[in-house]
């Protein structure tokens, strides 16, 4: 393949799992890897490497969108991203030490557990409005627009939220992704916090765990600018055209189709891992 | 200045950073695919050879000569700055507000991001 039809390819790959990533939530990166090492070859701690840096585009990137709709708590946030920045630095300190194969085969079975997360969709349930002791003294509850009005809503079970928050930050930082299911399991089911919020404010977390093991990957090699540069820009694209469209998209349907897609690159990475040809 | 408030400003900075970023390396992909000779690439094989192009000084120092390679980097470390610049505003918003507790809470974020980006470069 010449350098302009690799350009063009990644790109094309690229800006797709950017869109289907923005629409379904699942974001671009669990794409993005198997895709450039299962079709296009690439090693996988490149293709790790640029997936990180476009996890960072799209969330810096969409910070702005989040925000205006009141929803992200950036409390919350900021006092979870100490668990997420010093996962991402032990994470991207064992993908340095992690052989390629074991690096897929874990790839593979992140992507299983994100499959099943978006198959199984996420019931509202009843949230608490009071926080408990530890979250009334972080002062994390605070309120949410629905239907225009004011939801108040409380927060629980930090010091286990904060834990998950840690394995989230270490899962990013090994394989290049946001690992933002995780981070939404870790608020949304954990700390019982509404999934709008949790959603956003994920999103808002995603690129400052990320920015953590970016150093790291730098002065290991990972991110090579001939690979990094059509992804960033594709899943840039993609995710931003993505969240335009969010609105009027029918995204049931879709959401099981990518599920369903993510799978079967699941069970071809982890083949391809145990077999060594990734 | 309360929370929101606070969030929309740095909301908007981080999208004229990546909006500069992304500039900067849609730049230097230019550059790079106007220069390439017509060989075949191949990444296979992880190899990290350039490795002037690994730290920050090697990065700046090749983008100043219009290298496309360096110029791609540093575009991709500018974006890497964005969160880094965000959780700079955000304690700098909390200590406005008189937060003592989230002033310090993303005091440490920082100081983890800035050992991080030390250590490695």
């Amino acid at each position: 393949m010449t350098a302009w039809e690799f350009t063009a390819v990644v790109w094309g790959l690229s800006f797709l799992a950017g869109f289907l990533g923005a629409l379904t939530g699942l974001g671009g990166g669990v794409v993005v890897v198997p895709a450039l090492t299962l079709a296009l070859g690439v090693n996988i701690k490149y293709a790790i490497g640029a997936s990180l840096v476009s996890v960072i585009a799209t969330s810096s990137g969409a910070a702005a969108a989040y925000v205006r709709e009141g929803f992200s708590n950036i409390r919350i946030g900021m006092f979870l991203e100490i668990a997420t920045t010093i996962g991402a630095i032990l994470g991207a300190i064992l993908a340095g030490h992690i052989g390629t194969h074991a690096l897929a085969i874990i790839f593979g079975l992140v992507l299983i557990q994100a499959a099943y997360h978006s198959f199984k969709g996420t019931p509202e349930g009843d949230r608490p409005i009071e926080s408990d002791s530890l979250g009334r003294r972080l002062r994390m509850g605070s309120s949410y627009p629905v239907d225009g009005k004011p939801q108040e809503y409380g927060v629980r079970n930090v010091p286990a939220g904060f834990g998950l928050m840690f394995g989230a930050g270490t899962l990013s930082g090994l394989l290049g992704i946001g690992s933002g299911a995780v981070k939404v399991i870790a608020m949304d089911r954990i700390m019982r916090i509404p999934f709008k919020v949790s959603t956003t404010t994920s999103n808002f977390m995603i690129g400052v765990t990320a920015a953590a093991s970016a150093g790291i990957y730098l002065s290991r090699g990972f991110i090579d600018p001939r690979v990094a540069m059509p992804v960033m820009l594709g899943v840039l694209a993609g995710a931003l055209l993505g969240a335009k469209i969010l609105v009027h998209a029918r995204v049931r349907t879709l959401r099981a189709v990518f599920a369903f897609v993510v799978l079967a690159l699941a069970i071809e990475m982890i083949v391809n891992g145990i077999s060594g040809k990734v | 200045m309360n929370d929101r408030r606070l969030e929309t400003i740095i909301g908007r900075l981080l999208q004229i950073g990546v909006l500069i970023a992304a500039t900067t390396v849609l730049a230097g992909g230019i550059l790079y695919l106007i220069q390439i000779p017509s060989g075949h690439v191949n990444y296979r094989s992880f190899a990290p050879g350039n490795t002037a192009l690994n730290s920050l000084p090697g990065i700046v120092l090749s983008a100043s000569h219009f290298e496309s390679l360096g110029l791609i980097q540093l575009g991709l470390l500018l974006l890497i700055a964005t969160p880094v610049a965000r959780v700079a505003m955000a304690v700098a918003g909390f200590a406005l507000e008189r937060d003592r507790l989230y002033t310090v809470v993303s005091l440490i974020v920082l100081l983890v991001l800035a050992f991080s980006l030390i250590h490695a470069g």
